[in-house]
C-alpha cells in the first residue's frame, strides 16, 4: 500500500500536475464566454505541457545542465538540457500565439464592442441570419420569375430593362 | 560549385521564402513587396521542381541541416512521397502569387499591403518546411508557423466576422498544435528521439505501452483538427469565407493537405501502418469519421447562399475522400489519397480563384449576386464550370482520376457501403456545384448590378485561374506520370511502414 502510495501520488506528482492544468486549462478554453479568459485557458493548457516536458527530462538531486569544472563538475548529474531546448522554443510559440490572439480581441472589441463571445456570436447570427433570409427571398424571387426568362433573356441587352420581380 | 548550391536546395525552398519575409516587410511599397513574393515563391517553385525531378531520378534525399549528423541534429528528408506534395505546395503558391496582386488590391487597404504578402511568405515558409522536415519536432514548429500566419491572414479579411472566424481557428488550431506536442513529447520519453526515421525503428520496443498509444492519438486527433476532419472541422467553414479570395486559394489548396500528409507521415513512416491499423483500429475510426465527413458536409454544402462557403464545405467533404484513401492501408488507397491530395488542390484553388474572380467584379460571393455573370464574365464563368464538372469527377478532368482510384481501391478491399457512400457523395457535388452553374448561366442578371459591374476580371486573375484549370484537364486526359508518381511514393511508404 505504501509502495503504491509513494510510487503513484508523490513519484508522479509533476504528471498528475500536468493532467490537472491541462484540464483545468481546456476546460477553461471550452466553457467559458469571454475570449481573454479562453485565451487564458489555453495559456494554461499550453503550459501543462511545459511541465510535462521538463519533468521527462528531470532526474531526483540533479543539477542545471551547465558545464562547472574541477571535481565536482566530473561528477555531477545533470538534468537532460533537450526537452528544455524543445520547450524553450514552445514557450515562444506560445507567446506568438497569445499575443496574436490578443490583437485579434482588441480587433473583435473594436468592431463589435464586447469581448463575449455569445455576444459577438449573436451580433454574427443576427447579420447572417437577415443576409440568409434576404438571399433566399432574391433565390425565390429569381426561381418565381424564370418562366418570363426565356422571352427576355436571350441576349444581355433585353433582359436588363426586363422587370424581373 | 553549381552541385554544391543545387545539393542545398532542401533547405533553401525553407530559408528562401523566410528571408525574404523581412525584405518584403522592408520594401512597404505595395508593388514592390508583390515583386519580390512574386520571385521568391517562383524560385522556390524552380527549386521545387528540381528536386522532384532529383528524387525521381536519383532517390531519397537526405540533408543534415548544419552538418550535424542525423539523429543528432535536424534532418530534412525529401522522399517521393513529399516531393509530390513539395511541389504542390510550391506550384499553387507560385500561380498564386500572379493572381494575388489584383485580386489582394480590391480587397485590402494599400497601406497592409505588404503585411499580407509577408504573412503569405511565413505561411509557405511553414507548409514547405512541414513537408520536407524529418524531424517530428521541428514539423511541430513549422506547423505552428504556417498556422499563426494563416490566423492573421484570414483575420485580414474585409468582413468583421472574419476576426471571430480567425480567432476560432487560432483556438482550435492551438489546441491542435498543443495535442502534437504532446504526442511527440510522449515519443520522445520512450525514445529519447526526434528523428522520424529513428523513432521508427525504436518505437517497435515500446508498442505495447501505454504512452506509445496515447502519442498516436495525441498526434492523430492534434493533425486531424489542422486537416479539419469530419468533427474538428467547425474553424474551416467561416476561415475560407472571410478569408480575402487570394488566401483562401493558397489555404485551401496547400494548408489542409499539408496536415493531411504530415498525418500520413506519422502514421505511416513513424508508427507503422501496422502498429497503427492492426493493433490499434485508427482505420475503423477514421473510415467512419471520413465517410460522415463526405456525407453530412455535402449535405451542408448544398444549403449555402455564399458561393466560398458551400466551396469551403465541399473542401470537408472532400477532406473525407483524402482519409478514406489512406484509411484503407493498402498501396491503392494510399496512391488515390496522394492522387486527391495534389487533384483537389488543383481543383479547390482553382474554383477559389474563379469565385474570387467574380467578387473583383461584383464584391460579394452571394450566389445571388453572381446570377447572370455567364453572360458578362464568360471566361471565369466557363473555368468555374470545368473546375465544378472536375469537383464532381466528370472524366477527362483531374477530379475523375482521384475518384476512380479511389473507388477501385476501395472495392478491392471490399468496403462496398464506402464505395456506395462516395457515389452518393459525388451526387451532391453535383447538386452543388449545378446550384452555381444555374445561377450563372440561367438567371438574368440584376439589372441594377449590370450597370456598374460588367466586363471581365483582370488579365491575370484569368490567367492563374486557367491555368490551374488546364492543370485539372491535362492531368484528367493524361493522368499516367501523376499515377506513377504517386504510385511510387505509397510503395516506398508501405514498404518503409511494414
Amino acid at each position: 500500500m505504501t509502495a503504491f502510495f509513494t510510487e503513484t501520488v508523490p513519484g508522479l506528482f509533476n504528471y498528475w500536475v500536468v493532467i490537472a492544468l491541462m484540464m483545468i486549462g481546456f476546460y477553461t478554453v471550452i466553457a467559458h464566454d469571454n475570449l481573454v479568459k479562453k485565451l487564458i485557458g489555453l495559456n494554461v493548457f499550453q503550459t501543462s505541457v511545459f511541465i510535462l516536458y521538463i519533468s521527462m527530462g528531470t532526474i531526483r538531486g540533479a543539477t542545471a545542465p551547465i558545464l562547472m569544472d574541477g571535481p565536482a563538475g566530473d561528477h555531477a548529474v545533470y538534468a537532460h538540457p533537450l526537452p528544455q531546448v524543445l520547450i524553450l522554443t514552445a514557450i515562444v510559440v506560445g507567446v506568438s500565439t497569445t499575443a496574436l490572439g490578443l490583437a485579434l480581441i482588441v480587433r473583435i472589441h473594436e468592431a463589435y464592442g464586447s469581448i463575449e463571445e455569445d455576444d459577438v456570436l449573436a451580433a454574427d447570427f443576427a447579420t447572417q441570419d437577415a443576409e440568409q433570409a434576404e438571399e433566399d427571398e432574391r433565390s425565390r424571387a429569381a426561381k418565381a420569375a424564370e418562366p418570363h426568362a426565356p422571352s427576355g433573356g436571350d441576349d444581355g441587352a433585353e433582359h436588363e430593362d426586363d422587370p424581373r420581380r | 560549385m553549381i552541385a554544391h548550391f543545387v545539393s542545398q536546395f532542401p533547405i533553401l525552398v525553407v530559408v528562401v521564402p523566410l528571408l525574404t519575409m523581412p525584405l518584403v516587410v522592408l520594401a512597404h511599397r505595395a508593388f514592390a513587396a508583390w515583386a519580390l513574393y512574386l520571385a521568391c515563391t517562383w524560385a522556390v517553385f524552380a527549386m521545387a521542381c528540381a528536386l522532384f525531378a532529383r528524387v525521381a531520378t536519383h532517390g531519397p534525399i537526405d540533408y543534415a541541416v548544419g552538418g550535424w549528423a542525423p539523429p543528432f541534429g535536424i534532418e530534412l528528408v525529401i522522399d517521393s512521397f513529399n516531393a509530390v506534395v513539395l511541389l504542390l505546395v510550391a506550384g499553387m503558391a507560385a500561380i498564386n502569387s500572379i493572381y494575388a496582386r489584383a485580386s489582394l488590391a480590391r480587397e485590402i487597404e494599400p497601406e497592409r499591403l505588404y503585411l499580407v504578402y509577408a504573412l503569405m511568405l511565413a505561411c509557405l515558409a511553414g507548409l514547405i518546411g512541414i513537408t520536407v522536415t524529418g524531424d517530428a519536432f521541428n514539423l511541430f514548429v513549422f506547423l505552428e508557423i504556417s498556422s499563426l500566419s494563416s490566423y492573421a491572414l484570414i483575420a485580414m479579411g474585409p468582413k468583421r466576422r472574419a476576426l471571430l472566424s480567425s480567432f476560432q481557428y487560432l483556438i482550435m488550431g492551438t489546441v491542435g498544435g498543443t495535442f502534437l506536442l504532446i504526442g511527440v513529447g510522449l515519443a520522445y520519453m520512450m525514445t529519447g528521439t526526434l528523428n522520424m526515421a529513428d523513432l521508427a525503428t525504436r518505437l517497435p520496443a515500446v508498442f505495447d505501452t501505454r504512452t506509445c498509444q496515447a502519442a498516436l492519438a495525441f498526434i492523430v486527433v492534434g493533425l486531424s483538427l489542422k486537416a479539419a476532419l469530419f468533427p474538428a472541422h467547425i474553424w474551416l467553414p467561416n476561415a475560407y469565407t472571410y478569408a480575402p479570395s487570394s488566401v483562401t486559394a493558397f489555404i485551401a489548396a496547400t494548408s489542409t493537405k499539408v496536415a493531411v500528409y504530415a498525418l500520413i507521415r506519422f502514421v505511416f513512416t513513424v508508427f507503422g501502418a501496422s502498429y497503427a491499423f492492426e493493433q490499434l483500429p485508427l482505420n475503423q475510426v477514421l473510415l467512419g469519421l471520413s465517410a460522415i465527413a463526405m456525407i453530412a458536409a455535402s449535405l451542408a454544402a448544398i444549403f449555402q447562399t455564399d458561393v466560398k462557403r458551400l466551396l469551403a464545405w465541399s473542401s470537408v467533404a472532400q477532406m473525407g475522400y483524402i482519409v478514406t484513401g489512406f484509411a484503407l492501408a493498402s498501396t491503392a488507397g494510399l496512391s488515390a489519397s496522394l492522387v486527391h491530395i495534389v487533384n483537389h488542390g488543383l481543383i479547390k484553388g482553382a474554383l477559389f480563384m474563379a469565385v474570387g474572380a467574380m467578387a473583383w467584379r461584383t464584391r460579394t460571393t452571394s450566389i445571388n449576386d453572381l446570377a447572370g455573370l455567364g453572360r458578362t464574365m464568360p471566361f471565369t464563368s466557363a473555368a468555374f464550370v470545368v473546375g465544378g464538372l472536375s469537383l464532381i469527377g466528370v472524366p477527362a478532368t483531374a477530379g475523375f482520376i482521384s475518384k476512380w482510384a479511389l473507388l477501385s481501391a476501395i472495392l478491392a478491399a471490399g468496403h462496398y457501403l464506402i464505395a456506395a457512400l462516395v457515389l452518393i457523395a459525388s451526387l451532391l457535388a453535383v447538386i452543388y456545384v449545378g446550384k452555381v452553374v444555374e445561377a450563372l448561366y440561367f438567371r438574368p442578371r440584376d439589372a441594377e448590378a449590370s450597370n456598374h459591374d460588367a466586363g471581365e476580371a483582370p488579365l491575370a486573375m484569368q490567367i492563374a485561374t486557367w491555368a490551374l484549370i488546364a492543370l485539372n484537364v491535362a492531368i484528367g486526359l493524361h493522368a499516367s506520370p501523376e499515377l506513377t508518381a504517386t504510385g511510387r511514393a505509397a510503395h516506398a511508404l508501405i514498404g518503409g511502414g511494414a
